[in-house]
């Protein structure tokens, strides 16, 4: 329906790739019904796609929904035993992957085709009468595994109706300049790839895809391409920042979209005063929620940052408010919604709310209320404050303690680009606190130091036992931390330290 | 009838298809055209009824026509030439008031 619209409203105007030799919206649905009958004429009951990402993409997409097909991008980067047990949950799949990551699909018995061989074949069947039904609202159109950084990889569905919400409830049609072109730098299985994809057609916004991102071949790509939108995880954004050397000039530049992960505040307001002319959006949401549910805008960014009022100034580290069709709880433990302020995990609903694991239904409360298992708190005007994932919830004794923020204590030094704080197993206490941090090159700072900083804002039983300096955090490259592996580091550590001592 | 979100709607009398963003839980008469619209993305095999010459204001591809009072909105994503209206009242486009792009 969404391709549709944009191949009749706008169906000259290209909206794939590079501006010459791009796929216009008219050419996009053409493929799409080439790779539907593909799909169809192999009896699959799902595309799967690990590649990088690129046009094929999106033809992979649209194809899937006229095929009534759920489109399932995995992520190439898992370990072969990993990927092995993801593929074994789509036997009848028809494959396209990168020639690297074919083997993959070999071993499950899939027929494999690479993006090129896919779109070439698209493009032959691309001329066959466009005579199937509209996608049912209630199929699945997507099949997106959590990126299983605090548990297995689960596979949420979302169903066209959840991802047309979405749309419809963010974006206007065709609203979009005929100059404007976005880029994606998020890899395909990532919820941001596929709901940009839908976004920017519906908007009639030319996207380009970076495949592998670095800061200056990121640069490089928005000047030479004269992009006007991007989308970047925190870590992009910082690595954008903090290389030095780079010809940080953005002139086509209008706006940047952040989320995935906690963004610094040092990096947002090194970004806000390097680019005083882009709109800056941080956009919250999971895979589970078709993408964002919550946004702060570009004027809010820029008020926090001029802004005395510590409330004000505070929301430059917030998420925003919702988006029109969600609503948003903060509950505490036993279900009550808690005042404005005070903390608890964050519930919401609202159609593009899918909540749902392959294999088992909706998992939403009686009243529709998905449970993100993020933490956090509202302000009194409604901007949501993330504090992390429940999960990452230390307990030290009987106190409950948010890493979020002893780390925004240790990012606010100016030496540390980057922070992690752990709960590490403790005889006495049970878990103890522990901290990694990452400092810019060539810098010392004494860990008694820092120890001192969190002690001075916070209390006594927040002040992490012993600090770490590392080269980098374990982090996915979505920008995720993954918190298991530090705990895992600092354990066998520990467990060294002691058998030394022994 | 009564709508749901996220529900397809197709005239009887003419081409236009929208879907429903935004609804009151209560009965509602949906029409196009002066006739009422059917479950449906596309013309459905009730369409080729008359359209009432009155009411042939047209509903343009991606525009929202909205009710604040009554809280319809409905999307149109297939034009045609007759009015939409909710309870005998044509319904006006909305003006867009259009979020930041977050992805």
């Amino acid at each position: 329906m969404l391709l549709d619209m944009a191949a009749d409203g706008f169906g000259d105007r290209i909206v794939i790739g590079h501006k010459d030799e791009g796929l216009s919206a008219r050419r996009l649905r053409e493929l799409a019904v080439g790779g539907a009958h593909l799909a169809r004429a192999s009896e699959a009951d799902a595309i799967l796609y690990l590649a990088v990402n690129g046009p094929a993409l999106p033809v992979a997409l649209f194809a899937a929904a006229r095929a009534a097909v759920p489109l399932v991008p995995v992520n190439y980067r898992l370990g072969e035993e990993q990927l092995d047990a993801l593929l074994a949950n789509h036997p009848r799949a028809l494959g396209i992957a990168d020639a690297e990551h074919a083997g993959a699909l070999r071993r499950a018995g899939l027929p494999v085709r690479t993006p090129a061989e896919w779109l070439a074949q698209a493009a032959e069947n691309a001329g066959l009468a466009a005579d199937d039904e509209p996608a049912q609202p209630d199929a699945p159109a997507a099949l997106i595994y959590t990126s299983g950084t605090t548990s297995a990889p689960k596979g949420v569905v979302l169903r066209h109706r959840n991802l047309v919400s979405y749309v419809l409830g963010t974006v206007e049609f065709a609203a979009a300049d005929p100059e404007e072109a976005a880029l994606v730098s998020v890899p395909p299985y990532h919820i941001a790839a596929v709901s940009n994809v839908l976004t920017n057609l519906y908007a009639g916004r030319r996207a380009l895809t970076l495949e592998q991102f670095t800061p200056d071949g990121w640069l490089g790509l928005v000047r030479r391409e004269r992009i006007t939108n991007a989308m970047v995880v925190p870590t992009m954004l910082a690595r954008i920042m903090d290389t030095d050397g780079l010809d940080r000039s953005v002139p086509t530049l209008r706006t940047l979209a952040y989320g995935g992960a906690r963004m610094p505040v040092r990096v947002i307001e090194a970004a806000l005063g390097a680019w005083p002319h882009v709109d800056f959006v941080n956009a919250y949401g999971l895979t589970e929620t078709s993408s964002t549910i919550t946004v702060l805008g570009p004027e809010e960014h820029r008020r926090a940052l001029a802004s005395d009022d510590p409330v004000v100034r505070a929301r430059l580290g917030s998420a925003g408010l919702p988006v029109p069709g969600i609503e948003l709880e903060v509950r505490d433990p036993f279900g009550e919604v808690v005042a404005p302020g005070e903390t608890g995990q964050i519930w919401v609903r609202g159609e593009q709310v899918s909540g749902e694991y392959a294999g088992g239904g909706p998992v939403v409360d009686e009243r529709g209320f998905f449970h993100t298992r993020d933490q956090g708190h509202v302000d009194a005007d409604g901007y949501l404050h993330i504090e992390g994932r429940a999960d990452d919830t230390i307990i030290r004794g009987a106190e409950n303690i948010a890493p979020a923020e002893i780390e925004d204590v240790l990012l606010g030094h100016p030496d540390v680009l980057d922070a992690v704080v752990v709960g590490v197993p403790d005889e006495e206490w049970g878990q103890r606190i522990e901290a990694v941090v990452v400092l810019r090159e060539g810098v010392t700072v004494d860990a008694d130091a820092l120890r001192a900083q969190v002690r001075g804002t916070l209390r006594g039983s927040r002040t992490p036992e012993r600090i770490e300096c590392w080269p980098e955090l374990p982090r996915t490259p979505t920008g995720k931390l993954v918190r298991r592996d530090v705990v895992e580091a600092l354990t066998a550590e520990g467990r060294e330290a002691v058998g030394r001592q022994g | 009838m009564r709508p749901r979100v996220g529900q397809m709607l197709a005239s009887t009398v003419d081409t236009t298809a929208v879907i429903v963003v935004r609804c009151p839980d209560e009965d509602l008469e949906i029409t196009c055209g002066g006739a009422a619209m059917a479950e449906g993305n596309g013309p459905g095999p009730a369409a080729g009824g008359t359209p009432d010459p009155g009411l042939m204001g047209g509903a343009l591809l991606g525009k929202r026509y909205a009710d604040e009072d009554l809280g319809v909105e409905l999307l149109c994503t297939k034009p045609g030439p007759g009015t939409l209206a909710v309870n005998g009242v044509p319904l006006p486009v909305k003006t867009a008031k259009p979020l930041p792009a977050s992805d």
